[in-house]
């Protein structure tokens, strides 16, 4: 019944639209304002990009100031506060850009809008503004882009040595966390030995592995420099920690890196936003299927002598499921007994 | 038919002696007339804009409100509508491929290039029709077929590609990943590669056309700027589409006969492949060595159309006609050299990075000087808003917006926060999607009288136009806040995860502005249709423009023009010259016969053009001579 007065409602509506139509083109045909060059509808055209302009301009500045603490995220790593600082400058100045051809843009309109007794200005050519208007932007991008790039270089640069390393795998739904434990070096992984119980293919074979541990979360201290090595094992991913300013894809066959340093733990950015829920978060940002939008872990940066605590009591993986280990080498196994 | 042999002027001669009488099928079907052509790609587009509109509602809806209950749908979805009402997730990342593919290939390359290209340069360049009218009916055809591939895909039971409109490998080489890597997946690169040769087969005939079949005194530097738009475009396509077929051929390979290009170390479904070695970072190169140029072939044809659009109503000539031409060649040549800015974090050597972010950064140079040309020639004209200007300052509008948003994502320091976030669906939508989207509405409004005869109605054109303007402000400016926020793409839905778990009322008014701005696109469908029939019909010059399509006779016939093709003597852009009485020009008038306006350099050019002219008759007289 509801959808019957509706399409009756519809129908009604378009009938009256129709007819509004019809009516006003032939007044216009009747006016002879259908032959003019510019009818009165010019000047209501002109007005309204004066209206958009502030209506527009206005909805705009107001959104932005109100609701600035919401979109911009706090920053948690060092690197994070190059980047955000480029992207406020990087906003100032194609701000005022952005404001002042608008402004050009919409009042022009207005303010040269048709008249029948005036003529445009036969205006062609200027090399002197081409010019003027070509070196000003060049000489703006030239600084954009080598601030850019100095920040690039410094965060694409080699991970420093003492940088605690932490493993993401990437895999259909989810990442698999694993740290090298003990020796500080991630023991071999070939993928042709992924199993239900080995998921991250590492080949317990190799001495470097045996003191490797898995954890459900990523945990990493503060201050000091953190070496996340990515790789994926199935399809696409990457690895988004928006608060520290940090993706990289994780990629089949090609392991990728990003290396950071955190600059506030978790419980100081809980007691400066005043939310004890706040967690780090990681998500892929990579199209990778059904699941893509649940691949979540949580990071929890911590002070460093928490983080060396923490490291000793962790299980490796071993100790977890000694079934790994079946058909190893004896002396491998014992080694993994006796830790 | 005889159009094929009407390559030159002496042939045009004989070409009218005789008529043709056009049957059903060769008029409108299997057409060999650029005109026609030009017409069957701009339904088809229209069709397919539709189709790509509707998809992007049925994700917003999603997106905004993620808890109706969209049991209505079933009708039209069936199964993907799950059993508890919602859409099916693996189904919302096929509605964003397919969204992506369609806009980008089927509405904005074929519907825009297609149309325009085809219908516009013999008419602006004097010619009787393209270089080989067979191969352009063959340019549509084939993407008439590959448009009829893609369709089905949309039906089949595993679901059209849904890997997203960059189908990276391996996601999409591995069925066993996501079912629209299936069979949709195949299809999808089937219809890719009938609509590369489409492009192809079109492009050569647009350069062929523009260099070889220009008519007497169409220089270059007298070519209006929509041609040189047309012309550089189709170089454009014509060296990046077949790196693109050569990206599909490969993953083909890959997904069919068990290769390693792009596939390496994969343990999927419980086993390890065999494959080893290959490289997915290899098909983000050769994806993005067209999927940059892409961006241009889709942008250039709106530009030149607003150029012309917006000289012709500001009734001025277009401010820096020459640099417009160089900022485009710029465009054209940095254009095949910035792909990797998409790969700033895909694992690519960081050097590489830097090298691409600075590449990316010069090419915001030609761009700039376009706007601010374009803001030159508005200034002191007079403006008249006929719905095409509208439409080209609404171009101008996201051009800017989106432009600019671009030097944040081209650095690749801030790329990496923003990286497959909202922020870069809200910039491409806005510089390439909307913008090139608002050129194809203001070439339809300013050409219809030539493509129909009849004129489209300008208020309702006025209320599409403040709609869709406002609409798709209001779709896209609050992507920025929610990209900025680091809103990742392609979610089915953000509730996972902590951060991202806010801002549903402003993701519910984007959708309700979607489904508004698409709604509005009805009133242009009967605006379109309703004036090809019925609308008032059009003068020879509606707009009183100088360019050479309005010459010809209102609708013009095979071969566009009775008798001899006008001869050219001054550029495009004479208009409001002072000292003449009307304030244009046509190009088709002498310089000699303007003496009162001419500029102290032309009537130095007087001379030599009396000089030619009366040669030309001379030669004429004689011609005619022997033929009698």
């Amino acid at each position: 019944m509801y959808g019957f007065l509706i399409a009756v409602g519809v129908v009604l509506l378009l009938s009256i639209v129709w007819m509004v139509y019809r009516i006003q083109t032939l007044v216009s045909v009747v006016k002879g304002s259908d032959k003019k060059i510019a009818s009165g509808s010019n000047k209501v055209n002109a007005f309204l990009f004066l209206v958009f302009l502030v209506a527009v301009g206005g909805l705009m500045f107001w959104y932005s100031i109100k609701e600035f603490d919401n979109y911009q995220l706090p920053i948690a790593s060092e690197h994070g506060v190059v980047t955000d600082r480029l992207f406020w400058i990087t906003m100032a100045v194609t701000g005022v850009i952005f404001i002042i051809t608008h402004i050009l843009l919409f009042i022009f309109p207005y303010k040269y809008q048709y008249r029948e007794d005036r003529k445009a200005s036969f205006y062609p050519e200027n090399n002197k503004l081409e010019v003027i208007w070509t070196t000003v932007p060049a000489l703006v991008l030239t600084v954009l882009v080598i601030t850019g790039w100095m920040a690039w270089s410094d965060i694409t640069a080699p991970a420093p040595e003492n940088a605690h390393v932490v493993e993401l795998m990437g895999y259909q739904f989810a990442w698999d966390i694993r740290y090298p434990g003990q020796d500080k070096v991630l023991g071999d992984n070939d993928y042709r030995l992924t199993t239900a119980i080995n998921p991250m293919g590492i080949d317990f074979t190799d001495q470097k592995s045996v003191d490797d541990f898995p954890s459900p979360k990523v945990v990493i201290p503060k201050g000091e420099p953190v070496l996340f090595k990515i790789r994926a094992r199935d399809v696409l991913h990457s690895v988004f920690a928006p608060h520290m300013r940090l993706k990289m894809d994780a990629v089949p066959g090609m392991p990728t890196r990003f290396w950071f340093v955190p600059n506030k733990t978790t419980a100081e950015m809980r007691a400066e936003l005043k939310n004890p829920d706040f967690n780090y978060e990681i998500a892929c940002t990579e199209i990778c299927g059904r699941g893509h939008n649940s691949m979540r872990r949580v990071i929890e940066v911590v002070e460093p002598a928490e983080y060396q605590k923490w490291l000793t009591e962790q299980k490796t993986f071993l100790q977890m499921n000694p079934a790994l280990a079946d058909g190893i080498e004896v002396e491998v196994k014992e080694v993994a007994e006796i830790q | 038919m005889a159009t094929a042999s009407v390559a030159t002027h002496d042939t045009a001669h004989d070409h009218h002696d005789h008529e043709h009488h056009d049957n059903f099928v060769t008029k409108y079907i299997f057409s060999t007339d650029h005109k026609m052509i030009g017409k069957q790609f701009l339904i088809t587009g229209i069709f397919w804009a539709l189709i790509g509109g509707l998809l992007s509602v049925l994700f917003r809806l999603q997106l905004g409100f993620p808890d109706m209950n969209l049991e209505w749908l079933r009708p039209l979805l069936g199964g993907w509508i799950t059993e508890t009402g919602q859409l099916d997730q693996t189904f919302y990342l096929a509605l964003v491929t397919m969204h992506g593919t369609i806009m980008v290939f089927f509405v904005l390359t074929a519907g825009l290039s297609g149309t325009f290209s085809n219908f516009l340069i013999p008419l602006q360049i004097g010619a009787r029709d393209m270089a080989s009218g067979f191969m352009n009916m063959l340019s549509y055809w084939f993407f008439f077929v590959s448009s009829v591939i893609m369709f089905i895909s949309l039906f089949i039971k595993t679901g059209p590609a849904g890997g997203g409109w960059v189908v990276y490998p391996p996601l999409s080489a591995l069925e066993q990943a996501i079912p629209g890597s299936g069979l949709g997946m195949t299809l999808w690169l089937v219809a890719m590669t009938f609509f590369i040769a489409s492009s192809l087969l079109g492009g050569i005939n647009y350069i062929t056309t523009v260099i070889n079949l220009r008519t007497k005194g169409m220089s270059f530097s007298r070519l209006p700027l929509t041609i040189w738009a047309f012309f550089l475009t189709a170089v454009i396509g014509l060296l990046s589409f077949p790196v693109l077929f050569a990206a599909a051929l490969l993953l083909v390979f890959d997904r069919s006969f068990g290769t390693s290009f792009y596939l390496s170390d994969i343990y999927i479904g419980g086993e390890a492949l065999p494959n080893t070695g290959g490289s997915p970072v290899l098909y983000q190169h050769l994806f993005w060595f067209l999927g940059h140029p892409e961006v241009y072939i889709v942008l250039l044809p709106a530009l030149g159309i607003t150029s012309e659009v917006i000289a012709t109503n500001s009734r001025k000539p277009i401010f820096g006609y020459k640099a417009m031409i160089i900022s485009m060649l710029g465009i054209t040549i940095l254009s095949f050299i910035v792909w990797a800015h998409h790969m700033f974090v895909s694992g690519m050597n960081p050097f590489l990075g830097s090298i691409f972010m600075f590449l990316t950064l010069i090419i915001a140079i030609p761009s700039a000087v376009k706007v601010f040309n374009y803001l030159t020639t508005l200034w002191r004209g007079n403006l008249i808003f006929t719905p095409a200007m509208l439409f080209s300052i609404g171009l101008v509008s996201f051009f800017i917006s989106g432009g600019l948003t671009g030097i944040f994502l081209g650095n690749s320091a801030i790329d990496i926060q923003l990286h497959d976030t909202y922020f870069v669906v809200a910039h491409f939508h806005l510089v390439m999607g909307s913008a090139s989207f608002f050129g194809l509405v203001a070439g339809v409004y300013h050409w219809f009288p030539k493509m129909f005869g009849r004129m489209m109605d300008a208020r309702l054109g006025y209320v599409h136009f403040w709609l869709t303007f406002v609409g798709v402000y209001m779709v896209f400016f609050p992507m920025h806040y929610i990209g900025i926020a680091g809103f990742p793409r392609r979610y089915y839905s953000w509730t996972g995860f902590e951060f991202s778990n806010m801002y549903t009322d402003l993701n519910m008014f984007v959708s309700v502005a979607a489904i508004i701005t698409f709604a509005a696109q009805f009133i242009f469908l009967f605006n379109f249709f309703y004036s090809m029939y019925r609308g008032r019909k059009a003068s020879s010059n509606p707009w009183r423009s100088t360019t050479l399509e309005w010459t010809t006779p209102i609708v013009p016939g095979h071969g566009n023009w009775p008798g001899e093709i006008p001869t050219v003597y001054r550029w495009p852009y004479d208009y409001s010259k002072p000292g003449a009485e009307e304030d244009f020009i046509p190009q088709t008038v002498p310089l000699s016969a303007t003496p009162e306006s001419n500029l102290p350099h032309e009537q130095e050019q007087v001379k030599t053009e009396m000089e030619i002219i009366k040669d030309e008759s001379e030669a004429l007289i004689a011609n005619e001579a022997k033929e009698s």
